[in-house]
């Protein structure tokens, strides 16, 4: 595939340690809630989202992505990997909560590549990234696969 | 929560919403993910690589399509679980108002008594298209 796309197909299986430490914050959740078009009132008052149980405001259910695309930058910066980001695309996401985020969260993200596969003329790389708290909680996993389009494509 | 499984049944639908999608929520969006692919803001740029015209984010649309499954169950924290592929761009013009529609339908998909889940499926088209495709939430019951 690397003559089509410049992918290095040898970054399968690599791991990417967790970085720098993303605190979540209440106006973060509620720009993000905002932009998504969520209304719930767990995104905006606090008292809200007491009332449900939670600690602080509540992220929207895709909000983990912030941290997920900022692990996943370091594969996509990464010069090694060879991936034109101008050519990618998003083909598949998932999001596995194993409890909700909450504002004052402070996240980590460990970032796994999974699988870089050749697709038509191009690459579909697959990365998972382990979200934990700093303190070893863990919070969510996110799964994405994007494609870097090869010529023609 | 206040919803049963033994009221739900496989195939009953949980609601439906038009999400209408301007360039300027594209630049928001941008801004509140730290998503600035131009592809997403730049019509130039969007064709020279190939693409119809400038696309709305694949995580807009997935994160605006849930929202009906908060509705439902009334807790965004309940969605324990939610995935999609993304299979057609949704191309958004250049208007002052919508310069794209997203039509957004839930159905019950399956449900799990002994876990207390209920999975949820997405039908999520635009201009006549699916956009996303085996959009699945997972959502817990108690």
């Amino acid at each position: 595939m690397s003559e089509h796309t410049g992918v290095n197909a040898a970054l399968a299986g690599r791991v990417y340690p967790a970085g720098e430490v993303y605190t979540v914050g209440r106006e973060k959740i509620r720009e993000f809630a905002r932009a998504v078009k969520a209304t719930h009132p767990a995104h905006f008052d606090v008292e809200a989202a007491r009332e449900l149980g939670y600690r602080d405001l509540l992220a929207p259910p895709t909000f983990a992505i912030i941290v997920a695309q900022r692990a996943d930058a370091q594969l996509v910066q990464d010069p090694e990997a060879g991936i034109d980001f101008s050519r990618v695309v998003h083909a598949e996401q998932r999001f596995t909560h194993h409890r909700p985020i909450v504002a004052g969260d402070e996240l980590v993200a460990e970032l796994h590549v999974d699988q870089i596969r050749a697709m038509g003329g191009g690459a579909m790389i697959t990365t998972r990234a382990e979200i934990s708290t700093a303190g070893g909680e863990k919070t969510a996993t996110t799964t994405s696969s994007i494609l870097v389009r090869g010529e023609g494509q | 929560m206040t919803i049963g499984l033994e009221t739900l049944s496989v195939g009953q639908e949980i609601g439906s919403r038009t999400i209408e999608v301007s360039r300027a929520d594209l630049v928001r969006y941008a801004g509140a993910s730290g998503d600035f692919n131009p592809i997403h803001w730049n019509g130039r740029f969007a064709e020279q690589v190939g693409l119809p015209g400038v696309i709305a984010h694949g995580m807009f649309t997935m994160g605006a399509a849930v929202q009906i499954v908060t509705d439902w169950i009334g807790d965004p924290g309940a969605i324990v679980d939610y995935q999609t592929r993304f299979t057609k761009p949704v191309v958004v013009e250049d208007t002052d108002g919508a310069g794209a529609e997203i039509q957004v339908s839930g159905a019950v998909g399956a449900i799990d008594e002994a876990n207390g889940t209920v999975r949820v499926d997405l039908t999520v088209t635009s201009a006549g298209q699916k956009v996303l495709v085996k959009a699945q939430a997972l959502v817990r019951t108690r």
